[in-house]
């Protein structure tokens, strides 16, 4: 991903707290086993938790569209950890059972610095990837 | 009664890329039913292991969600469009 997208997917999970942040990553295309996000795309946290977070349906039909005409595709989901590492919790795991092509990023908050961590999780096995930042 | 079904990315591996099928089916359950016919692949992502729709698809009918429609039963007419949408969620 490019620095702008890494600070806008930083910026989104700080906008988020108390609760956890959103959002989808969309690239050119899904496949392969590295995927270069072109934009990051902050949607709400429909759970408005800080322990859990959803994203409704109709948003994610609507960025999918709105990608389409683009010619992008959603290539992954982030979200934001408040208090804990940026690893995959069982909840995460649990959900990601039909997301096996996504790569999963998780931005924590736990320290004064934030810091992102990229991963597959593909029938309930955890892959972590690295995130490299690159200048477009 | 021909429907459209758009197809979420992470399923497209099962519809050979497809993004967009048309479908006949007079309810949903009846265009799931088609649709896991058409393309075997998509059933364990379509189908809870007792035969229901998979406790993490979402289905909207005209941007509807079937959760508050009819479910499975819910009719359709011709030109309506639905979307399989996979749950995305998670907790830390």
């Amino acid at each position: 991903m490019s620095e702008q997208v890494w600070l806008e997917l930083v910026a989104h999970a700080y906008d988020g707290l108390p609760d956890e942040a959103c959002g989808l990553l969309a690239g050119a295309d899904a496949e392969g086993d590295d995927a270069e996000v072109v934009r990051f795309v902050p949607t709400a946290n429909a759970d408005h938790s800080a322990k859990t977070y959803s994203i409704d349906g109709r948003e994610l039909l609507a960025v999918e569209r709105a990608l389409e005409g683009d010619g992008l595709v959603i290539v992954g989901v982030a979200h934001s950890h408040t208090h804990t590492e940026a690893y995959p919790s069982p909840t995460d795991i649990a959900q990601a059972e039909l997301l096996g092509p996504w790569h999963f990023v998780i931005v924590s908050l736990k320290r004064p610095e934030a810091s992102a961590r990229s991963y597959r999780i593909v029938e309930g096995h955890v892959v972590e990837e690295p995130v490299v930042l690159v200048d477009r | 009664m021909p429907v459209s079904v758009r197809i979420p990315t992470v399923m497209r591996p099962n519809t050979g890329g497809e993004s967009k099928v048309e479908v006949v089916g007079g309810t949903v359950g009846s265009v799931v039913d088609e649709l896991v016919e058409r393309y075997p692949g998509l059933s364990t992502h379509l189908r809870a292991a007792d035969g229901g729709l998979h406790k993490f698809v979402n289905v909207y009918v005209n941007d509807e969600d079937i959760r508050y429609l009819d479910k499975l039963e819910t009719k359709l007419a011709e030109g309506d469009e639905i979307a399989i949408l996979p749950a995305v969620a998670g907790g830390a």
